[in-house]
């Protein structure tokens, strides 16, 4: 497949499609009492790529078996394409999916593996033979008609299960953790493949994760589960730029979090003195700030004359293109990011140990949340 | 490894077995084949000449035509081979998914594995009790008002007995399959439109394949060996090659024709196993020990 | 009825058709009438009898010796042929596997007259193996042999081969490595298949049959012949206390197992 286009940079782009799969107060109970999901409501466009994203136990893999129909929800509503799925069984439903383990059968070879989908629907052979050698080239795996899932790879066995559940032309396709198993380049690599193969086909995928990079980098939106419940839904940017809750915060990136009480409309107390903050509060307030490492600026000298804060180089950790900092400010840890770039500047410094700083938190990038 | 080791640690490892092997099971072997073209002699022992007599007394082949006393009986124990391993797979292969769902697994492999190592006389001879005409079905029947039922001897209580005996065989190895089944196989075929019926056929019937052969031959090979059942269970009116071989063997004292008949029997059976061999292989083999 | 409790009821009936006839056995042991099947009261007196039956206890005494001799001898030779098989590739492997398998699938009645053949020969030849216990022993380590042969060997196959070379890597020798290494893995599936040749050989009527002398009649010898004679009450308690036997043989199995 060729790589053509290897950076998406931030997907600004808002699928305006139908609404293709719509989740209304779904519930899920399993016997030994762990609420599997509490109420999602969920609506999905046609031709988004949307991601579930969580820590395990979330719920994000239920919600996807109770839409792929392996399951059956204890309340709510699920449709698909306009039409209510209550009763229907996986086999009838529109939608295919990608399985975490891959699930191919052992017993027949490539070529059959990827055919069966179709020759339930008992399509005549030549048309097997055309949709199976198209769905092959397009996740590159032509020549393997004839191996055993055996003899394969494990990313060549996870392309041969995304082309087994592309060749039925679902409406929705279904992914489960699919890039679990491969190595790290191996993952990086068919992340920008089935980044390319959705906005391509103009499928709409439902892709579940726990890895949060993964499904920044993929994503037109995502919802982050905890819990049995969707905590925030929206675009990447939104929830790494503007997350609602310390729980999003934390699980998106690395996020530094500063508990802060209100003094003023835009102005906080906090354990390092007082900070100016964008957003209007009312006074007594008790909040959290929220900023990311690399919106952190360190400096020798004070330039400014508010949001200015002393502190002492506890550590660095080097990690090639960055110098992380761990910075001490009267016994408060804060995270700071910057770029190894050699360039000589104020705001690119490099720093030693020990050594004392003063530190800049811009309040355009004091994300206030309410917790 | 170089060779003298090589040898050192092969000769103390695989010498003693092998070659009790050669000895106990290889020469015996090749001393039927090579028994079955000689004669009996008057002093009922054996001698020459090399002769296919024995053979053409066995398959019936003389001048007059065709005599298939014997091929029937040949073909009476192959016959019972397969009815009984046809019926011990509809009864087990249920039954095996029955365990491996169930909470109670290791419960349940206890009871099936008991009477698989309860002796076997013991499991044939009960049916006796059972069938005989004052046996426990007739006192069933007669109390439920029913005429009684004469089962006993007969073709239908060696059926009988011979699926009994060799259900637990059919049902271990094929349980060691299912219990390893991966079910999420079957959820992509459900995903890929296979209703339930064929994504039971395509996705967890293959799975149980190895396990389901290994029963198979468990089951079969015994069942058109057997002489015991038939002799009990059919009080000498049901004879099968091996009860041929064993009154050959024993009141005939014609070891030569029971030696020919013998290795009729066990060239059926061989030839089973070496194309089952070319298909399934070893994995087959370690299912079922 | 959901297609689980379809299940359920069909293996229940499954169940009961296997114990059918060994409850009618341990029944009838305990029932009080020299023939026939109608319930006349409980008794304890044919185990009585069965106890003072003298006659019959050098066969328990054959059937234990037999049994504990065989297995001792084919675990100690099958094991080393496992290990043997599984260690070493050479020219005459793949017959040897060839030839260990026909002991498990050849039909009993093949097997056995092949060895009674086989000791007729040989006393004619050379003047050995007349008919006694001591064929017996041999006929029984034949087909045990395999079985054992096969249960180590995929023991074996199952170990982590990383273990002996981190061994090794830490000074262990060869025949060190295997004390200290191999066997204690292995040793749960050598047990595995003593007991396999052990509850084998005790079970085997059909080779005992055909290679027994004189004075070597085993338990399964005993009933077959007293069976065709003629079922009786006595013949019912001999049957039960077998099936003790095996019962709690494969509890304490059970037991240990769960234990591990």
């Amino acid at each position: 497949m060729e790589q053509r286009r290897l950076f998406k940079g931030k997907r600004t782009r808002t699928p305006g499609g139908d609404i293709i799969v719509r989740l209304e107060g779904v519930r899920k109970r399993f016997d030994n009492d762990t609420s599997a999901l509490n109420g999602v409501n969920l609506e999905v466009r046609s031709g988004e790529f949307f991601s579930l994203l969580g820590p395990s136990g979330c719920g994000k893999t239920t919600l996807l078996r109770i839409l792929a129909g392996f399951e059956k929800p204890d309340a709510g509503r699920v449709e698909i394409a306009g039409l209510d799925m209550n009763g229907v069984p996986p086999y009838r439903r529109p939608l295919n999916m990608v399985f975490q383990n891959y699930a191919l059968f052992p017993h027949l070879n490539v070529f059959d593996n990827i055919a069966f989908g179709l020759r339930m629907k008992r399509l005549p052979d030549i048309e097997v033979r055309s949709r199976v050698d198209w769905a092959m080239e397009l996740v590159d795996i032509l020549g393997l008609e004839k191996r055993k899932p055996q003899e394969l790879s494990g990313g060549q066995r996870q392309r041969v299960a995304l082309a087994r559940a592309l060749v039925n032309e679902p409406e929705v396709l279904l992914l489960d953790e699919p890039l679990g198993a491969l190595d790290y380049k191996l993952r990086k690599q068919l992340q920008v493949e089935l980044m390319n193969l959705q906005e391509d086909l103009g499928l709409t995928f439902i892709y579940v994760t726990h890895d949060q990079e993964e499904a920044l980098v993929m994503s037109d939106r995502i919802a982050v589960m905890r819990d049995g419940s969707i905590e925030q839904l929206g675009l990447p940017e939104e929830l790494y730029e503007r997350p609602s809750s310390r729980f999003v915060a934390q699980f998106l990136g690395t996020s530094n979090l500063i508990p802060a009480q209100a003094v003023g409309e835009k102005e906080v107390d906090t354990a390092f003195g007082r900070l100016r903050i964008s957003k209007k509060l009312k006074k007594g307030d008790r909040v959290t700030l929220s900023i990311r490492p690399e919106k952190v600026r360190l400096s020798r000298t004070a330039s400014l004359q508010y949001n200015l804060v002393d502190a002492r180089v506890d550590d660095i950790i080097y990690t090639g293109a960055e110098n992380q900092y761990l910075l001490d400010i009267n016994g408060f840890e804060l995270v700071a990011y910057t770029l190894n770039s050699d360039i000589q500047e104020p705001g690119f410094e490099e720093f030693d140990y020990d050594e004392k700083i003063v530190v800049h938190l811009p309040e355009e990038n004091l994300v206030v949340i309410h917790e | 490894m170089n060779k003298l080791s090589r040898l050192k640690g092969i000769l103390p490892t695989i010498g003693p077995g092998a070659l009790w092997l050669v000895i106990f099971t290889l020469v015996p072997t090749l001393l039927i084949f090579y028994t079955s073209f000689l004669q009996r002699d008057p002093h009922g022992w054996l001698s020459g000449p090399f002769t296919l007599e024995n053979y053409r007394r066995f398959f019936g082949i003389s001048e007059s035509g065709i005599d298939a006393l014997y091929l029937k009986i040949l073909g009476r124990s192959i016959l019972l081979g397969v009815v009984a391993t046809m019926v011990s797979v509809v009864i087990g292969y249920p039954f095996a998914f029955f365990v491996a769902r169930s909470q109670h697994k290791n419960l349940l492999l206890l009871l099936v594995v008991l009477p698989f190592w309860t002796n076997f006389l013991i499991r044939v001879y009960a049916w006796i009790v059972i069938f005989q005409r004052k046996g426990v079905l007739n006192a069933i029947l007669h109390s439920l008002g029913f005429e009684p039922v004469f089962l006993y001897p007969s073709w239908t209580a060696v059926y009988i007995g011979t699926i009994y005996t060799y259900l637990p065989f059919l049902i271990l190895p094929l349980y060691a399959s299912v219990e390893k089944i991966d079910w999420t196989l079957l959820e992509a075929a459900y995903d890929l439109g296979a209703g339930k019926l064929r994504g039971f056929w395509h996705a967890i019937f293959p799975q149980t394949l190895p396990g389901l052969v290994a029963g198979i031959m468990l089951v079969f090979i015994p069942a058109v060996g057997t002489f015991v059942i038939s002799d009990l269970l059919g009080a000498g009116k049901t004879i099968l090659v091996g009860n041929v071989i064993q009154q050959q063997f024993g009141s005939s004292r014609d070891w030569a024709f029971g030696s020919a008949a013998a290795f009729v029997l066990m060239a059926a059976v061989m030839a089973g196993l070496w194309i089952y061999a070319r298909r399934a292989g070893e994995i087959g083999m370690e299912e079922l020990v | 009825m959901s297609s689980k409790r379809w299940l359920t009821l069909y293996g229940i009936l499954v169940l009961l058709f296997l114990y059918l006839p060994i409850a009618v056995i341990v029944v009838l042991s305990f029932n009080d009438s020299k023939y026939g099947v109608v319930w006349h009261g409980f008794t304890l007196k044919w185990y009585k009898q069965l106890l003072e039956h003298t006659r019959i206890h050098p066969y328990v005494w054959n059937s234990a010796i037999v049994a504990t001799t065989s297995t001792l001898a084919s675990t100690i030779l099958g094991t080393l042929l496992a290990l043997g098989l599984h260690r070493y590739r050479f020219s005459a492997r793949n017959a040897l596997l060839f030839l260990l398998y026909v002991p498990v699938v050849i039909p009993d009645v093949v097997m056995g007259v092949s060895l009674l053949l086989f000791f007729a020969w040989a006393q004619r030849t050379i003047n050995a193996l007349h008919l006694g216990i001591g064929t017996v022993i041999i006929s029984h380590i034949s087909f045990q042999i395999a079985y054992v042969t096969l249960v180590v060997k995929s023991r074996l196959t199952g170990l982590d081969p990383g273990l002996e070379e981190a061994a090794a890597d830490l000074g262990a020798s060869g025949w060190v490595r295997f004390w200290k290494v191999t066997f204690p893995l292995i040793a749960p599936g050598i047990a595995a298949a003593a007991l396999l040749a052990f509850t084998l050989s005790l079970d085997d009527f059909v080779i005992t049959f055909f290679t027994a002398g004189p004075g070597a009649t085993t338990l399964p010898i005993y009933i077959f012949s007293s069976v065709k004679r003629g079922v009786t009450p006595e013949i019912h308690a001999l049957s039960t206390l077998m099936i003790l036997v095996t019962t709690l043989a494969l509890i304490a199995v059970q037991r240990v197992q769960m234990r591990r």
